[in-house]
């Protein structure tokens, strides 16, 4: 018997105003260059302020992530942290190199190396918590926040865990913007996000932030939506491969494309990286409510998990930000949502959730 | 669902030698693969000892079929994942759900060292194509790419358990009926990076370790890759070699203490051990050998040797930290390590704790010091315990 699983809370710090009590995207964040940043929230609220001097961007980002998502579902004990994390914690490893080559290898401090490790996030939760569950960190580009969202779905499955705490964490550093920069990842000229789609030209815009999930084995009041199924695939060789995944994906859930309700793709303005996106708006997602994601969020290795808090909160809350540029009604209450996110051509994902009844 | 997860394959790369005979032969005749910095470009070269493996970057090129740009981590890698599959001898790993779990703490750190220097002085500066590969994830692709396979690869980075939790995640994939065959384990290679955070964390001995030795002074840090080949009951059934046995337990823990440092009653390892053996519907007085993670800190022998102290009563098992050959080779020691448990279970083998003199004042065992083989080892308890409190303990059991 297949097991059902829920998104019973979510939360998100990103490039938008996305954390804590606050509207559902009314109010967009518009950014003139190529780079975005999240909009931090003030920490003090929710890290201890004797730690919080020590954390990089990224461990406040994600533990605050992390504990705001378990606070609005009551838990202060989860079956399980999971953390998914492509670049892991690179201002820290930036600072502990740079520390280590100016200073000929004599004694950089210490500290940034203690923080350097890519399960910092995750251990950091459990430490805050106290929590001596299972505790995994994922670092596969790409797919580091799919295999964490894979590795939780089993331990519900597996019976392992009552809850599972998953989530992603990435930052972009100075350093790392400038590197992926001369690596040609992002649009030449300054660019504003809500013009992302509208240049058919090279380069995307760069991103960065956090998203944490509870899920759970059982529904309970509050829930978010259900998480119906996920999958991944790695370098499909031709389009056919990518829409016979989707087909076959949909299939297992013995739904087809005429049962989603809205499509979220992972469209991220590089001319090239859409094609596969518009090719499939030409064929199985032909005539499809379909909306995108980064132009709000930017472009980084774990962005799939904005997009599944972008739909847990779709689902949620019954309506479609109008940023999106969402046409379609919301008199009947969207049911069902795909996402399908795709990172420089390899990493491909999908993402199937549901309202819940 | 398959009923058990079986071990087809092993293979290893490390300070003492660059393929499993090598290694054996090194583990019987007790040499230890510490040594002078002979490789690695650092300050701290005929300063502080560690165990490198014993090829050049171009000589591992040559045995891994990858380029010379190619980071250390990589070429390890490649190579023990390499003779692992070779030795599952698994005639059609095309048509198999066939799955690739690695592990690593610092993926290409040694190019991204190279570039960041030049990058330092001039953001323009540095060959893009020395931290292209940067990330974890890459030399595990690197790798995938390599040996063909492309259904289900994935990283896992845990600091210094990282590829014990490879290697539980790829059996719960085989159990969960979702991939026939996994190669699961780690590699990482010594950088100048991690050579000089263990070395300002003040935990580094200046003379050859001495892991659960009352006068141990700190470890040393060594860099290698182990891969086991891990398949289904089908897949199992299908092969026509002996099996090495089967991972019958596993369990991970946080020890939720410190950053960096292993709570005094070693909370986090107890849970690990605990939590394995009670999968495995095993007694602690079943296991005939316990593969320590036996670092060779104050701390950690302390924790880890309280928790055992806890889980075991005397007679105590038979313990050792192989660390004494290989050195602590991080992401890689529960790869390594899961490799030396099942040769332990194949051979009857025990390995010596080199190196030990005076028992822990605070502990009623000691580690084995002799070499045996041809013992009755039926279950080997191998512990794996990192940063961040990641506690991970396996256990692989006889056939």
């Amino acid at each position: 018997m297949s097991m059902k699983i829920y998104i019973q809370s979510a939360a998100a710090i990103s490039p938008q105003k996305t954390f804590g009590q606050v509207p559902f995207l009314t109010e967009p964040v518009t950014y003139s260059g190529n780079r975005l940043q999240v909009v931090e929230p003030d920490y003090k609220n929710l890290i201890d302020a004797k730690l919080l001097r020590r954390m990089s961007r990224i461990i406040k980002m994600g533990v605050s992530t992390a504990t705001a998502c378990l606070q609005e579902a009551g838990e202060n004990d989860p079956g399980a942290i999971v953390t998914g994390t492509a670049y892991g914690c690179l201002e820290d490893t930036g600072v502990f190199l740079t520390e280590t080559i100016q200073r000929n290898e004599e004694l950089p401090p210490p500290t940034a190396f203690i923080q350097s490790t890519h399960n910092t996030v995750g251990a950091q939760i459990a430490l805050m918590l106290k929590c001596h569950h299972y505790n995994n960190t994922f670092v596969h580009n790409g797919f580091s926040f799919e295999s964490a969202l894979l590795d939780s779905v089993m331990l519900l499955k597996e019976k392992e865990a009552h809850n599972v705490l998953a989530g992603s964490a990435d930052e972009l550093t100075d350093n790392s913007y400038t590197i992926l920069s001369r690596l040609g990842l992002y649009k030449r000229n300054p660019f504003s996000n809500i013009d992302l789609f509208s240049s058919r030209s090279k380069g995307t815009i760069a991103g960065e932030g956090s998203a944490f999930f509870l899920l759970t084995g059982e529904q309970k009041p509050g829930a978010y939506a259900e998480l119906c199924g996920m999958t991944t695939f790695y370098k499909p060789k031709s389009k056919i491969e990518v829409e016979q995944r989707i087909i076959s994906f949909l299939a297992e859930h013995s739904i087809g494309v005429n049962d989603i309700d809205l499509i979220v793709t992972g469209k991220n303005g590089d001319a090239r990286q859409d094609l596969i996106y518009e090719q499939l708006g030409q064929t199985i997602f032909s005539g499809k409510q379909t909306i995108h994601f980064k132009d709000l969020c930017g472009e980084y290795p774990t962005a799939s998990s904005f997009a599944l808090w972008l739909a847990a909160n779709i689902l949620k809350t019954g309506s479609v930000p109008a940023v999106t540029g969402y046409k379609g009604s919301t008199e009947n209450k969207l049911k069902r949502i795909l996402v399908y996110n795709h990172y420089q051509h390899s990493y491909h994902s999908l993402l199937l959730v549901s309202a819940v009844e | 669902m398959s009923t058990g997860v079986f071990i087809a394959g092993a293979g290893a790369i490390t300070a003492i030698g660059n393929n499993i005979a090598e290694c054996i032969s090194a583990l019987e005749k007790e040499q230890a693969g510490m040594g002078e910095i002979c490789y690695l470009e650092t300050m701290h070269r005929n300063k502080i000892p560690v165990a490198e493996v014993k090829l050049n970057n171009e000589e591992l090129c040559a045995l891994s079929g990858l380029p010379l740009h190619t980071s250390r981590t990589a070429l390890l890698s490649s190579i023990a994942a390499k003779e692992a599959l070779q030795d599952a001898g698994i005639e059609n790993i095309s048509s198999l759900r066939t799955g690739f779990i690695s592990a690593n703490t610092v993926g290409g750190m040694d190019k991204t060292e190279k570039f960041f220097s030049n990058f330092l002085d001039d953001l323009t500066k540095g060959r893009l194509r020395e931290v292209v590969n940067h990330e974890c994830g890459y030399t595990t692709e690197l790798v995938a790419d390599l040996l063909g396979i492309d259904h289900y690869v994935s990283t896992i980075s845990t600091a210094c358990s990282s590829s014990a939790n490879a290697i539980f995640f790829a059996a719960r994939l085989i159990k969960q009926d979702m991939l026939d065959v996994v190669i699961a384990g780690g590699t990482d290679a010594l950088t100048k990076f991690t050579l000089n955070g263990f070395n300002t964390l003040m935990i580094l001995d200046r003379e050859y370790c001495k892991p659960f030795d009352n006068n141990r002074m700190g470890l040393n840090l060594g860099e290698g890759a182990g891969y086991l080949v891990l398949v289904s009951d089908r897949v199992a059934g299908s092969l026509k070699k002996q099996l090495y046995g089967k991972l019958s337990g596993y369990h991970n823990a946080n020890d939720a203490y410190h950053q960096t440092a292993s709570s005094p009653d070693g909370t986090g390892s107890f849970l690990a051990m605990t939590g394995a053996l009670a999968r495995s519907g095993l007694q602690p007085s079943d296991i005939d050998y316990i593969n320590l993670h036996g670092t060779g800190t104050q701390n950690n022998d302390l924790a880890e040797g309280t928790a055992i102290s806890r889980v075991f009563a005397a007679p105590y098992p038979m313990m050792s930290s192989t660390k004494s050959f290989t050195g602590h080779t991080l992401g890689a020691s529960g790869g390594i390590e899961a490799v030396l448990s099942v040769l332990s279970i194949k051979h009857g083998m025990v390995y010596p704790n080199l190196r030990f003199k005076t028992p822990m004042a605070e502990l009623g065992f000691v580690p084995q010091t002799s070499f045996l083989k041809g013992r009755p080892i039926k279950h080997v308890l191998s512990n794996s315990f990192g940063f961040g409190g990641n506690c991970s303990s396996l256990i692989f059991s006889k056939l």
